[in-house]
């Protein structure tokens, strides 16, 4: 369900339109979309909820910094949502809580 | 064997194009790496393609990028979009993670021109959905022509925040309400670097121009923000706020942030590099010579990411260090180098001049600098200010000690957000400078990759390895 997030589009870019798959749902996205905007454009506010609290998240700053847009992608987890663009068939998946491990999360 | 090149560029906005485009015309080999899918940078982005956005709503700067993008075609030029750096070795090796594979190439010379990333403005509620950097909001507007409804709040501070809402209102948005955080002393402190700003008054017009389309459109415009709060249960639902001695709230599904911009140092902290606390633009500046040069022999900075300078600042120090670059490599001569670089500095310096007024008229507030106990500052972790403050009673004196306590800054964004904040936040419980406090330590790979990307590293020839071995 997309839980009335309002994002209108202005005009569509040239190139068509792609289906991606979010949640078992189809969403329509524009081609060259990343899939954090797609979400955004469809409604989709919340993208996962946090290790620690357990509490909703949605993409924050749309350029790579900030890893609140993480989903899993096509079965991989912990993906950068602004970072990937949309292809026709992608399967998106929210991410609940714990990561799994990827190399590069900082250290003490 | 990897890859070999004369100069890399990490970074295509004004920069890295601008590096890449001179050093090329000076016969270097270049590559030019960006994790975006075109050229253009955050200024520039989705130049690669037209649209009524690009036409009608973002204004007359956007077009001009068309110039830095069309300097890339040249024979000496490749360009790696889609790519993104992870790791960049004093040896001048560059590893590179492009569609799910690793590679490496290894460079004479390399630029870095990652640019810049919003500053964190964290107040307490700033984690829910639907509350997002302004900067995200652009991107949104510039890559998927998405603009927000009817009633989304601006709140903050700074010419990008006016830029934003001025370009809303070019493409039909009703903006619910601006709320101006900065604090109204500023001007004052401002005027004495006002004849300074005069030098370069180009910048003062575009933006007198963007605050009075503003006051013309009649958009609730509340000044002297205070006590900002995101307020709703999963979502944003209102921003509650206090101006003028009274108290707000004002319904909201989107709510977006801005105080400024500050430089990526993910790379330059990565590699150990110095770095000076900037006391003005709150920030910190990885240092370098008159050439954007590095301590390590080889290595520049140009752009954003040595220090907010905007745009042209930006091209004009990417042809400054590729001059630099191309003479070290024999491709211009000590005094053609010289030659070339004056019309640059000159340029350089009126660009600059703006620089001390708007960094002292959009100082951001402390408020949101050093915020309340209840607010969270590292987003990863859920780490809120009270907590760092509790660390620093029990001893710790800087960032890489909290770590240990609650982990701020060891989530999957790696203190990028937060680095400043929790600096600041320490800082003034110590009471003293951030300086003295200092900053996260920060160790490659600057982005995570997955044990399956590294299995496709390129190893070094084999052959080579077998005759190290003997030798
Ligand atoms: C979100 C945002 C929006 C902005 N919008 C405007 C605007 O509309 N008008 C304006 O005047 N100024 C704007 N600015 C300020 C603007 O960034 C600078 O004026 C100018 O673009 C700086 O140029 P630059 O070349 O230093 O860096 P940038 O233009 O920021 O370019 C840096 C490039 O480096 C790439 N990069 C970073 N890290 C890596 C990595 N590890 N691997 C690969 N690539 C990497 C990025 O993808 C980016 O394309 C904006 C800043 C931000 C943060
Ligand atoms: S939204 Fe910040 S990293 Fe994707």
């Amino acid at each position: 369900m997309p839980n009335g997030l309002s994002f209108n589009r202005l005009s569509e870019r040239p190139g068509g339109t792609v289906t991606i798959c979010f949640e078992g749902q189809p969403v329509t996205a524009q081609d060259g979309d990343t899939v954090a905007a797609a979400l955004l454009a469809a409604g989709y506010a919340v993208t996962r909820t946090t290790p620690v609290h357990g509490v909703p998240r949605g993409p924050f700053c749309m350029m790579g910094v900030c890893f609140d847009c993480l989903l899993e992608i096509d079965g991989r987890a912990n993906r950068q949502g602004c970072m990937v663009r949309v292809t026709e068939g992608l399967q998106v998946r929210r991410m609940a809580g714990a990561r799994s491990a990827s190399i590069g999360e900082a250290d003490a | 064997m990897p890859e070999r090149t004369d100069l890399v560029v990490i970074g295509a906005g004004p920069a890295g194009m601008a590096a890449a485009a001179c050093a090329a015309q000076r016969d270097l080999r270049v590559l030019l790496i960006d994790e975006q899918p075109a050229a253009g940078g955050q200024i520039y982005r989705g130049l690669d393609y037209t649209d009524r956005v690009k036409l009608e709503v973002l204004g007359p700067d956007y077009p001009r990028g068309r110039e830095l993008l069309d300097g890339l075609a040249q024979p000496g030029i490749r360009c790696l979009p889609e790519s993104t750096v992870w790791q960049v070795t004093r040896e001048r090796e560059v590893f590179i993670s492009r569609n799910g594979e690793a590679d490496v190439v290894v460079a004479d010379r390399i630029v870095l021109a990652t640019g810049a990333m919003e500053r964190a403005m964290p107040f307490p509620g700033w984690t829910r959905a639907g509350v997002m950097n302004a900067g995200a909001g652009q991107i949104l507007l510039k890559g998927s022509a998405l603009i927000p409804d009817d009633n989304a709040v601006l709140a903050g501070s700074g010419p990008l925040l006016y830029l934003l809402a001025w370009q809303y209102l070019q493409a039909g948005v009703k903006v619910g309400a601006i709320l101006e955080t900065t604090p109204r002393s500023n001007l004052i402190q401002a005027m004495v670097h006002l004849p300074g700003a005069l030098r370069a008054n180009a910048y003062l017009r575009k933006g007198i121009g963007l605050l009075r389309a503003i006051r013309r459109s009649r958009v609730p415009h509340f000044r002297g923000v205070t006590a900002l709060r995101a307020l709703g249960s999963a979502q944003v639902e209102s921003v509650a706020f206090e101006s003028g001695g009274n108290a707000h709230a004002l319904p909201c599904s989107i709510l977006l942030l801005h105080q400024g911009v500050v430089p990526n140092v993910q790379i330059t902290r990565s590699l150990g590099l110095e770095h000076d606390w900037a006391p003005l633009p709150r920030c910190w500046h990885p240092r370098v010579s008159a050439w954007g040069e590095t301590a390590i022999e080889g290595i520049y900075v140009a752009g954003d990411g040595g220090g907010i300078g905007g745009a042209e600042v930006a091209a004009q120090q990417g042809r400054l260090a590729a001059l630099h670059a191309a003479q070290h490599l024999g491709a211009i001569s000590v005094q053609e180098c010289e030659s070339q670089a004056r019309p640059v500095r000159r340029h350089l310096a009126y660009h600059l001049a703006v620089r001390s007024f708007l960094d002292t008229l959009y100082s951001p507030a402390r408020e949101y600098l050093c915020p309340s106990n209840e607010t969270i500052i590292c987003r990863c972790e859920e780490v809120t200010a009270g907590s760092v403050r509790e660390y620093v009673r029990l001893g710790c004196l800087g960032p890489n000690q909290t770590k240990a306590f609650g982990r701020p800054g060891m989530g999957p964004c790696q203190g990028r957000l937060c680095g400043l904040t929790v600096s600041e936040v320490i800082a003034g419980a110590r009471g003293v400078s951030p300086a003295e406090v200092g900053y996260y330590r920060v160790r490659p790979p600057i982005k995570p990759i997955t044990l399956g990307e590294l299995a496709t590293l390129p190893l070094p020839d084999e052959q080579q390895l077998e005759a190290q071995d003997i030798g």
